[in-house]
């Protein structure tokens, strides 16, 4: 269990310098975002303690926003997507439930239940995010392209790093 | 009493979870307001520090344009200087006149954080409250308006920039002398949207538009860009202008911080004016 714990702080850490030194600086077409972070939140043990949860993501949220000078849109984003999580979790629980301990990651559910649990979470966050900023839906289309550009760029990076983890992890 | 508790208690993640995010668009709309947060953004020591040691790293990757830019910036000023040296030598004798005192002082910094892809973008600067920049100041590159200043930390400054859909410059056509107003639409990081021009006026593509010096941010005559395309939708009252930005706003390095000498004064006298009208 401790352990376990300071992997996580670790990882926190991890993400956040990954996210402000790296790919803050990597967009695509002028469109497509990288928000790697949320994988964070994402991938926290299904059994996290849903007030911890909330805890942590608004604090990791607070802090991206300080590097990205938009004070509190990344926080209210990470807030919903750590509020949500719980209730998809338990939408779409595998048969047989989920194992005690475990993360809802690739090797544990599947590439398609991956798949499902990843694609509504990155959406909420990334609508979230550009609707926020945008203060409105004035620019909706473009906030749309935003959106679904970045989700293909995070979802396709969160696999990747799922996939060079689950080799090692067998 | 006690039910109230258990009430609470039952949904206390969703109360956590309310009360946190209202936390949230209480700062996001106290960060709007145009002097706002102090302290949780670039300016602060920590993060401009690694936001610092990121631009370092890219800004090897343009160096060489970067360089060419400021020598060509040093021999046009080199070039201004000279002429006005020549110019000075026959005026020496003249009487003291008001208007050559100088209104402007200029402050050279980097950049150490930009981003154009954001609705809302911010630039933050290695100069700050010790180099005497405050909240409200005008910055400029070589090129043309960049933004003004949101924020600052003793060493470190976060400016708005242009590509800010919040952000509105006072601008004029040059060739016809008409005001607008400049605004960014929150798309192409090249473009900016000249808004209020009256449909009796003519804009031609190609004419240049300059910043008006009417809210005393901004110096008269900075250049923001060329007009691209004219339209004029029916029924309209004004024209859609999309101006081409002088700067390549993803390539700025090196900018100019402007202080007003005299901008305290001219606001005070256009608020006296504006108290009589009342």
């Amino acid at each position: 269990m401790n352990r376990s714990l300071i992997v996580q702080i670790v990882g926190f850490f991890l993400y956040l310098l990954v996210q402000v030194l790296l790919l803050k600086n990597l967009v695509l077409f002028n469109v497509s975002f990288c928000f790697l972070y949320v994988a964070f939140i994402l991938l926290l043990p299904v059994e996290t303690n849903p007030l911890a949860l909330l805890i942590v993501s608004f604090l990791l949220g607070f802090t991206i926003d300080i590097f990205y000078d938009s004070l509190g849109i990344h926080a209210a984003a990470c807030l919903l997507v750590a509020f949500v999580r719980r209730y998809w979790l338990a939408t779409i629980t595998p048969q047989g439930g989920y194992d005690a301990g475990s993360s809802p990651t690739l090797s544990m559910g599947g590439l398609q239940w991956f798949l499902v649990y990843l694609v509504p979470m990155l959406f909420i966050h990334h609508a979230a995010l550009f609707f926020i900023e945008s203060a409105g839906f004035a620019l909706f289309w473009h906030s749309m392209l935003k959106i679904i550009s970045s989700l293909l760029f995070t979802l396709t990076l969160i696999l990747l790093l799922q996939y060079l983890s689950f080799g090692k992890r067998r | 009493m006690e039910r109230l508790l258990s009430f609470l208690y039952t949904y206390r993640v969703f109360f956590t979870f309310f009360v946190l995010e209202l936390l949230c668009f209480w700062m996001i709309v106290s960060n709007n307001q145009y002097q706002g947060e102090k302290y949780f953004n670039t300016s602060n020591r920590l993060a401009a520090n690694l936001a610092g040691f990121s631009y370092n790293v890219r800004s090897y990757f343009n160096l060489r344009t970067v360089n060419e830019g400021l020598a060509a910036e040093n021999a046009a000023l080199r070039d201004q200087l000279e002429k006005e040296k020549q110019r000075l030598f026959f005026l020496q004798t003249g009487a003291h006149d008001s208007s050559a005192l100088q209104r402007y002082t200029y402050i050279g910094a980097r950049v150490i954080n930009n981003s154009t892809q954001w609705y809302k973008n911010f630039i933050t600067i290695n100069r700050g409250a010790t180099d005497s920049i405050a909240p409200g100041m005008a910055v400029i590159s070589k090129d043309g308006a960049v933004g003004k200043v949101k924020a600052v930390s003793d060493h470190y400054a976060v400016v708005i920039s242009l590509l800010n859909i919040d952000e509105n410059v006072s601008a004029v056509i040059s060739r016809t002398g008409h005001f607008g107003t400049a605004q960014w639409d929150g798309t192409d990081a090249r473009y900016i949207s000249l808004k209020y021009i009256p449909r009796h006026v003519k804009p031609l593509v190609g004419d240049t538009v300059k910043t008006s010096g009417y809210n005393a941010i901004f110096p008269e005559d900075v250049m923001i860009g060329i007009i691209q395309e004219v339209t004029l939708p029916e029924q309209a009252p004004f024209h859609d202008i999309k101006v081409a930005l002088a700067q390549d706003f993803s390539t700025l390095s090196y900018v100019s911080i402007i202080r007003s000498h005299f901008r305290k004064e001219k606001d005070s006298v256009e608020q006296l004016t504006i108290g009589t009208r009342k």
